[in-house]
């Protein structure tokens, strides 16, 4: 792996990633001056900062992050979003877009609706709010939604979100990616299947350079070639 | 049934030139293979053959722990079953949990306790699943090793893996990692599991009876074991993590020709059922 020279060594938890100097970051901890790599990941060091980028696991939700939940239970004031992560994600009827009658929650949202939503607060026991008083907050109809491990979600939107860009540039569908690796799709029957096939290469070659380029490749390639079954 | 008492005074578990039933020195182990990364709707997974053991390594988590009561607001519950399939042993085991299989589950499960990071995870339980599907004395290492390596392919944090190995006395000789007719006829065997990078000691067992020097000898001999373990499981990681990506890397070639005869779309089993 080390020739091909498109990856960067795998630490494995336990691994010593850096020594005194160095701060412990994301995936590390530090235990006697030393530090060491928590998770299964890529050390990746960056102004004295050594952090391991995990290669798996699951979603945690934070503050502010864009996620995509499906309903799965309504009280009367809030409705019970599962959003891929160990914690139910309650979103409470004065943080929907709407003006919702108290016991009225069913008009807006049913159980198995699909929305795009924010993060609005996670305490130290990992209580989780969402809210949908965002811009780009909203239900989602149609299309089809995907799911990608949470970790390989940056790769999906790529720099300053060029990745996803490309494919939408490219296959003309409309995409919402959410940071606990959902993906919403909609688009018509040929290029959402062109969008997810390259999503999946995107998720298959996440550590690989010139993912970009590749992509690019697979959809012009496919958009050529018959129609995707 | 054969008359036990008696195989006992007849066998000869170890030879004089310090040969063992199956040619081993008495700091040999059994051949060990062991695969990251083998159940497809698992969190994180591990297939280990250890001499004659077969043992499956599966872990979800972290997820919400149920039933609720059981969550703990400050820190993950790591939760393991360990079991053994009927058709492990020679005489059928009568399936479910029986008061050996409850006993292994918790000591594996606080051996995992002190590595995971579980104060990242409040409220959450990791569950550890061990299934053994063929049994040759050790399983309780062989699947400790393997689940070790399911939680680092989980992407649980933690402080290390976890490496094991057990040791025991046989015909008076201690020795490492014994097999079923050293462990049924010898006299003591003795399963320990370690911290590799700081030699702590997480899980410590013994059947029979060792004089304070033999268990000194037992553990050095367990701990230099689970050191060679340990690569294994690094080596085991490291692999699941490159040969998919070199495997994808090589099915993708530069563009050899314009018209492809098998089209340009991937096999439909690239993106595995997830695709559907």
């Amino acid at each position: 792996m080390q020739g091909s020279g498109s990856l960067r060594p795998i630490v494995i938890p336990g691994e010593a990633v850096g020594g005194p100097g160095l701060k412990p970051g994301p995936g590390t901890y530090s235990e006697g001056g030393q530090l060491f790599a928590a998770q299964l990941g890529i050390r990746n060091e960056h102004d004295g900062l050594v952090s391991v980028i995990p290669l798996s696991g699951r979603y945690l939700p934070q503050r502010g992050d864009a996620v995509i939940g499906e309903v799965i239970d309504q009280g009367p004031s809030h409705w019970l979003v599962d959003i891929n992560s160990p914690y139910p994600a309650p979103l409470h009827a004065t943080e929907s877009p709407w003006r919702v009658e108290f016991g009225d929650t069913a008009r807006y949202l049913k159980v198995g609706d699909v929305i795009m939503c924010h993060v609005l607060s996670v305490d130290e026991i990992k209580r989780v709010q969402l809210t949908m008083q965002e811009r780009e907050a909203r239900k989602l109809n149609g299309g089809i939604l995907m799911e990608v491990s949470p970790t390989k979600v940056p790769r999906v939107i790529g720099k300053q979100g060029s990745m996803v860009s490309l494919i939408k540039d490219l296959t003309r569908c409309q995409i919402y990616v959410g940071q606990n690796g959902r993906i919403w799709l909609d688009g018509d029957d040929r290029s959402t299947a062109l969008a997810s096939m390259a999503i999946r290469l995107i998720e298959e070659r996440a550590q690989a350079v010139g993912l970009t380029e590749a992509v690019r490749e697979l959809i012009e390639r496919a958009a050529k070639g018959p129609r995707p079954s | 049934m054969e008359d036990i008492e008696h195989i006992e005074k007849e066998m000869k578990l170890i030879d004089g030139d310090g040969r063992r039933l199956d040619g081993r020195k008495f700091n040999d182990l059994r051949p060990i293979r062991l695969e990251a990364g083998v159940l497809r709707r698992a969190d994180g997974s591990a297939y280990m053959e250890w001499g004659g053991n077969k043992v499956l390594a599966a872990v979800y988590g972290p997820r919400e722990a149920h039933p609720r009561h059981l969550q703990n607001p400050a820190r993950a519950l790591v939760q393991c079953r360990y079991n053994m399939a009927p058709f492990s042993v020679s005489d059928r085991k009568r399936p479910g949990p029986d008061r050996r299989s409850v006993e292994i589950s918790k000591v594996i499960s606080e051996a995992f306790s002190s590595v995971v990071f579980a104060e990242q995870f409040p409220r959450t339980s990791v569950d550890i699943f061990i299934e053994v599907l063929q049994a040759d004395a050790g399983t309780r290492c062989a699947g400790l090793s393997a689940a070790s390596v399911a939680l680092a392919d989980a992407g649980v944090p933690m402080r290390d893996l976890v490496a094991s190995c057990a040791s025991g006395k046989i015909g008076g000789v201690v020795c490492v990692d014994l097999n079923k007719d050293e462990d049924n006829f010898g006299d003591a065997d003795c399963p320990m599991a370690v911290v590799p990078r700081t030699g702590e000691i997480v899980l410590l067992q013994m059947d029979g009876h060792l004089t304070s020097d033999e268990f000194e000898k037992a553990m050095d001999l367990s701990i230099d074991a689970a050191r060679r373990i340990y690569d294994m499981q690094r080596d085991a990681l490291r692999r699941r993590y490159s040969v998919s990506l070199e495997d994808i890397l090589k099915e993708s070639p530069p563009l050899p020709s314009p018209v492809e005869p098998e089209g340009p779309m991937p096999p439909e089993d690239e993106f595995g059922p997830e695709g559907i």
